[in-house]
């Protein structure tokens, strides 16, 4: 019975993706990826991986959502486009993508036995960590230094937004059009961020042993920032804030700090015995608002005024 | 006492599917956007009403039903707000 | 076939098959934004064959090994970093030349410097 609905689900997950790479016009097929990120977020839940889920929903689908879709209301353009490819040339592009799926198709039905897993390694390690959920364990204890840079990644991203605004206007706002915000906005804007700042408390905090997480959490407080600003309750920061960038360094600043101050206790980022639980802590928190304020960046986009 | 459970939350989950069926029907046949706001409309608040009222004898504790109701909430908060910023930009469009 | 007919081989398949769809809208589409749209399509076809792996190794008590989850995890967050900075590049590209798709320019074009 759940077979049918596995089947269902992965059925519509290829059926949509269809649509998505081949609908006529490009809100359509924005409107259908986010569509497909929730039939994705199923997908996941039903691999038993519900941290995965929560982060497809809120980053994978809801922030890349929004981005694409306000980059399609900026990019309406008429001209026709130019270069596109013949037939025999698209012919041939499908069947040589079709052999990659394939490929990763046989390896899907014929994997190696017994399956390679490192669950027991997670689990024999996880009490001295004081976490009681694994993934969280894997990203804040066992892997840290590859969620330190992607941190880092996410900055360097930013740094390449806002490196593409002319030069009279570095430093400046970004701009993100407020035209006479209507008031079931402005309403939302009151009652909505207390509520979501609450959830992405509690995502944070329950990530230690259930299913959540500083990323979950970050993802929900960038939404809430977002909302606040599109309804013109909050002004929009200047890239040249001290504030905004104090923010957005201070996560991997304390990451950083923690993981040369564990050089000490033997290797970088080792946390000394009975310590690691607070100091995952406070690396979350720090981590939390810094994902916040520059996932809210990324989606502001680069200065469009002068600063000042 | 379980199989009064199971039974009421086969009950309210079909009627919310039902309501969910006809609220994408309505999405797909209805002629203009107001009356296709209409029918999401019963989707979003009976449809996840219904559908949530059902999950409520399976929860594991009361903090667990309390948050199934919160997302119903905060379903139809959000449902509302959209449904009545489009209508107004749809008057907007048609100039009434 | 010696894999159980269950969730992990359905929507491994399925996720095969968005990497193929993923991969010829980003070479073939002629638009940029729809480019995007396949490059995110294309990983998430990956990060579910990932998640087949994750599941599969299930064991000692757990629902799913949790390292490639982790993998995953991480990979969302730095294909949006990479999302919104080619979203930067395409409004870029648009306002200095005022389209969105990768034609070559005419050679006295993009006269529209800002």
């Amino acid at each position: 019975m759940s077979t049918l609905f596995d089947f269902g689900l992965a059925s519509s997950l290829v059926a949509l993706a269809l649509y998505v790479g081949w609908a006529r016009d490009e809100q359509s097929s924005i409107v259908g990826f986010i569509a497909l990120g929730l039939l994705l977020s199923l997908g996941w839940t039903r691999l038993r991986s519900i941290d995965v889920a929560l982060t497809e929903a809120a980053i994978g689908s809801g922030v890349t959502g929004l981005l694409l879709l306000r980059t399609q209301t900026s990019l309406r353009n008429d001209k026709p486009t130019g270069q596109e490819f013949g037939v025999l040339a698209k012919v041939s592009i499908g069947i040589l993508c079709a052999g990659l799926s394939a490929a990763v198709a046989y390896v899907v039905l014929i994997p190696p036995d017994p399956a390679p897993t490192l669950a027991p390694q997670a689990l024999g390690s996880i009490d001295v960590t004081g976490l009681g959920n694994p993934v969280t364990a894997v990203l804040m204890a066992y892997r840290a230094i590859d969620t330190l840079l992607e941190k880092v990644v996410l900055i360097l991203a930013l740094v390449g937004v806002w490196s593409l605004t002319s030069n009279s206007h570095w430093g400046g706002a970004p701009a993100v059009p407020a035209i006479g915000t209507p008031q079931p906005l402005v309403f939302l804007g009151r009652s909505l961020p207390p509520i979501g700042v609450l959830i992405a408390v509690y995502l944070l905090w329950v990530g230690a042993d259930a299913p959540g997480g500083a990323f979950q959490g970050g993802a929900v407080l960038a939404a809430m920032w977002l909302l606040a600003m599109f309804s013109g309750l909050q002004p929009i920061p200047q890239t040249q804030s001290v504030n905004v960038r104090l923010l957005l360094v201070g996560g991997p600043v304390i990451f950083l700090v923690t993981g040369f101050l564990g050089v000490g206790c033997g290797a970088f980022l080792a946390y000394p015995d009975g310590f690691a639980k607070p100091l995952i802590i406070v690396i979350e928190v720090a981590l939390i608002l810094s994902i916040a304020v520059t996932l809210g960046m990324l989606v502001a986009g680069p200065a469009k005024r002068g600063p000042g | 006492m379980t199989i009064a459970a199971d039974l009421v939350t086969i009950i309210a989950v079909t009627a919310g599917a039902v309501f969910f069926l006809a609220g994408a029907m309505g999405l797909l046949r209805f002629p203009d956007t107001l009356s296709r706001l209409h029918a999401l409309s019963k989707a979003d608040n009976l449809g996840l009403g219904l559908i949530v009222l059902g999950l409520l004898p399976q929860a594991n504790s009361v903090f667990a039903g309390l948050k199934l109701i919160f997302i119903w909430m905060l379903a139809q908060l959000s449902a509302a707000t959209v449904s009545r910023l489009i209508a107004t930009a749809i008057a907007k469009d048609t100039g009434s | 076939m010696t894999t159980p007919f269950d969730a992990a081989m359905l929507l491994g398949l399925s996720g095969s098959a968005l990497i193929g769809i993923g991969l010829f809208v980003i070479i073939t589409h002629p638009r940029v934004l729809r480019k995007i749209v396949g490059f995110n399509l294309l990983g998430a076809g990956i990060f579910l064959v990932f998640g087949v792996a994750a599941k599969r190794g299930a064991m000692a008590g757990l629902a799913g090994d949790p390292v490639p989850q982790a993998l995953v995890i991480t990979g969302i967050v730095v294909a949006f970093a990479a999302t919104a900075l080619a979203i930067a590049l395409l409004k870029r590209l648009f306002e200095l030349t005022g389209s969105s798709d990768l034609a070559p320019l005419p050679p006295d074009a993009s006269s529209r410097r800002t």
